[in-house]
């Protein structure tokens, strides 16, 4: 029996064409598959049922720029024993941590079985965020740091617990769950297309765009809906200006952890101008209310393209002037250098995607692997850097922010080109998604992979929906990257990978 | 050093002059205005597209202490309901967060119900605790902007602090998350009297489209009386600043 396939992003797949094996064979299929470098598990999560939970692993095929699609069932509502896939592959480690949670599945050989997020539909309420079972060595000479979930800044919460030797970090655990909003829920619980739409946009404020895009994916390939060329290419610039005014933004916070003024001062500012921007062309300056399922209000007239290439160059020479000189002083390179370092086999081994996985020579990327929009057509470089310090997360920023404008500018001649702007769709509200089937939306945030899937049933309702945020796997590239670094050096490593809380927790 | 003063001068002046005047795009998405001839199949249709509910349909109104700012019911009739961009939507009443049909005034700031400590106490010094309870991050990204150099609330001694000890008031984003609720409640408790609350953003506010989950705990804002409500998806900056010095009477 061959693995079902989805050859497109986004795609779906009848569920009855997924074939569901024994968890034995299931095993080794995904082990074998996972075994290629060029294979990665996109999501592995359990969809309740009636009286089973059937299990839906989506390991993506970056050469083959295709998606297989693998299926076992469990009995519901008791502990069962599977063993863990963990055991081989690691980064399969945080989907088992899920399904544990939720579901009660206890893997064995699982080396790290904690609570994820504490999700409020979890298997066993009694255990809540103050019974974390922290990992602890017994020593008189160490000593234990707890930061949060409470922060001292404006920042979201989470719990960060460092056991010390003195001044060095020997080890870090982060426990996540305080943001949890059950949101997955929400998108089965709201029927209307613009709920769920406006329910994207909050995953994580901060990547609007990337999850939004991920959702109207999987709205229009549950619908046939064919993506005109003109919104591909305003949908991709939107997601390229995210990427933009993050990367701006984190740069700045970068140079406020170091106490370099001049960088901070002068990048905000650059970043207002992008999200300005954002603001003129839909009024919001985090572009909530842009991406809108099978259409949209936002086809810009060539005056808003003016002034976006204006404000582009701008902001290119500025950006180039002011980070020539960041990533040239002493001081700085002092910092950044070869501090905070994950290596190439480290991120492979935690499946790292996105920024976490390109600061290593990982070259994991949804826009090359799996375009879509206007990436299909358009060919976007994807940076890497090999040393995966501190200073290549803020190199591979800057380099990520002037590929970007000079992509947008490429995208803003093609949209001036096309000649059949007339007639563009409208968003459609009124969609009816086709039933029974399975559809995953992909997209590379700034941060990284997102993956969204959705179940529907007999009446074409969404029944289940699934949310992978790139934080789910990148938080643990942060607590190796501080492992023998002093404490004083763990908030510019927070802020060279700047992850999200409720992207996790959901 | 010349390289440094080269990009001081491209950096020029940046900040905002008159924070309580600013001229902000056209385009901002701000206080609905509604043409009071809506008929009631209109204000029908819209109130069934509203993703927040925050619309009702007769007395016709729009509630921005539930609205999302998505526009969807003004591109539905652009002919009755059309968004201005008057961003001081921020109020210390919750009632006055509400929009009718036929008006269209600056929203209303209660000073007399304003507590009269609050006043002589923080106008010339404000330190605020920021805590985000299920916060998708929008709203806490346009906190900090409003102390960086565009907005730089600091100018009227308006801050975030990062000890509860060291503050006069806290500021609340998200619906509140069930796993915050403890820890939201322990940062309160832990500022000193007198104190302020203050709900940022349309979750905190009401909750936004996470009213219904079950994730969601909000009891504290049941027990607690919010000193002033700041709408917006998320707020912004201009919003928030503009409401504290209402609250706390700078003119
Ligand atoms: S703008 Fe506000 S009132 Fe109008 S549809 Fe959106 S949420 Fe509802």
């Amino acid at each position: 029996m061959e693995n079902a396939l989805i050859n497109t992003n986004p795609g779906a797949i009848a569920l009855n064409e997924i074939p569901v094996v024994d968890y034995n064979e299931f095993y080794d299929r995904c082990r074998s598959l996972l075994q290629h470098e060029q294979n990665h598990c996109l999501n592995y999560f359990g969809w309740p049922d009636g009286k089973k939970i059937r299990y839906f692993c989506l390991i993506a095929d970056d050469k083959q720029h295709s998606i297989y699609v693998l299926s076992h069932v469990q009995p519901a509502g008791k502990t069962i024993q599977l063993k863990a896939l963990s055991a081989e592959i690691t980064a399969m480690q945080v989907f088992e941590r899920e399904i544990h949670e939720k579901y009660g599945v206890d893997f064995t050989g699982h080396p790290w079985l904690k609570p994820l997020r504490y999700a409020f539909n979890r298997y066993d309420r009694s255990k809540t965020p103050t019974t974390y079972p922290f990992y602890s060595i017994a020593s008189e000479e160490l000593h234990q740091v707890g930061v949060g979930p409470v922060h001292a800044g404006i920042i979201e919460p989470g719990h960060f617990r460092f056991i010390c030797n003195g001044e060095n970090i020997l080890h870090l655990e982060i426990q996540l769950g305080y943001q949890h909003r059950g949101i997955e829920n929400l998108f089965v619980q709201h029927k209307a297309l613009l709920q769920q739409a406006v329910l994207a946009e909050q995953i994580a404020g901060d990547t609007t765009i990337g999850h939004s895009v991920a959702y109207a994916g999987i709205a229009e390939t549950l619908t046939h809906f064919a993506e005109p060329a003109p919104l591909g290419i305003i949908r991709s610039i939107a997601l390229e200006m995210e990427r933009i005014a993050i990367h701006i933004g984190d740069t700045a916070a970068l140079c406020t952890d170091i106490a370099y003024q001049l960088g901070q001062i002068s990048l905000e500012p650059l970043r207002t101008t992008v999200i300005n921007t954002m603001l003129e062309w839909c009024g919001n300056r985090f572009g909530k209310g842009f991406i809108r399922p099978a259409g949209s209000h936002y086809y810009p007239d060539k005056k808003f393209l003016t002034l976006l290439r204006s404000n582009l160059n701008d902001i290119s020479e500025r950006f180039t002037e002011i980070t020539a000189r960041i990533y040239s002083l002493p001081g700085v390179l002092a910092r950044f250098e070869e501090c905070g370092m994950v290596s190439n086999e480290q991120v492979r081994q935690i499946g790292a995607v996105g920024m976490a996985a390109r600061m290593s020579g990982l070259a994991r990327d949804i826009r090359i692997s799996h375009p879509s929009m206007a990436y299909k057509d358009t060919i976007i470089s994807s940076v890497t850097f090999d040393s995966g310090d501190v200073l290549a997360r803020g190199l591979l920023r800057k380099a990520e922010v002037i590929e970007s404008i000079n992509y947008i500018f490429r995208l803003i001649d093609q949209y001036n080109s096309l000649t059949d702007n007339k007639n563009l769709p409208e968003p459609d509200f009124n969609l009816s998604f086709r039933q029974n089937m399975l559809a995953i939306g992909l997209a590379e945030g700034w941060r990284g992979e997102i993956c969204h899937t959705a179940i529907t049933d007999d009446n074409g309702n969404i029944i289940h929906y699934k949310i992978k945020d790139p934080s789910l796997h990148n938080w643990m590239a942060l607590a190796l990257a501080v492992r023998k670094e002093e404490i004083s050096n763990f908030p510019v490593n927070n802020k060279s990978f700047n992850l999200s809380y409720c992207g996790f927790d959901l | 050093m010349l390289r440094e003063f080269k990009i001081l001068r491209r950096h020029g002046i940046q900040y905002i002059p008159d924070l309580r005047n600013a001229k902000v795009s056209d385009n901002l998405t701000g206080r609905p205005v509604i043409d009071k001839a809506i008929t009631a199949e209109e204000a029908d249709m819209v109130k069934k597209v509203c993703p927040a509910g925050a619309i009702n349909a007769s007395p016709f109104s729009i509630d921005m202490g539930k609205c999302l700012f998505c526009k969807e019911c003004s591109f539905m009739l652009p002919n009755r309901i059309r968004f201005t961009n008057d961003y001081k939507l921020a109020s210390n009443r919750r009632e006055n967060l509400i929009i009718r049909a036929g008006e269209d005034k600056p929203v209303q700031f209660s000073h007399h119900s304003v507590r009269p400590e609050i006043r002589r106490l923080f106008r010339h010094a404000l330190k605020l605790r920021q805590v985000s309870a299920g916060g998708d991050n929008s709203c806490e990204m346009e906190l900090n902007a409003a102390g960086n150099v565009n907005f730089d609330m600091g100018r009227y001694g308006i801050e975030f602090v990062a000890s509860p000890r060291h503050a006069d008031g806290i500021v609340i984003t998200g619906p509140v998350s069930e796993n915050m609720a403890k820890a939201l409640k322990m940062t309160y408790d832990a500022i000193p009297e007198p104190k302020i609350i203050i709900l940022a953003g349309v979750d905190a506010i009401r909750g936004g489209m996470f009213k219904n989950s079950k994730a969601i705990n909000r009891e504290f804002l049941a027990l607690h009386r919010a000193d002033l409500y700041v709408p917006g998806n998320p707020v912004h900056p201009l919003t928030f600043i503009n409401g504290v010095l209402d609250l706390i009477g700078v003119k």
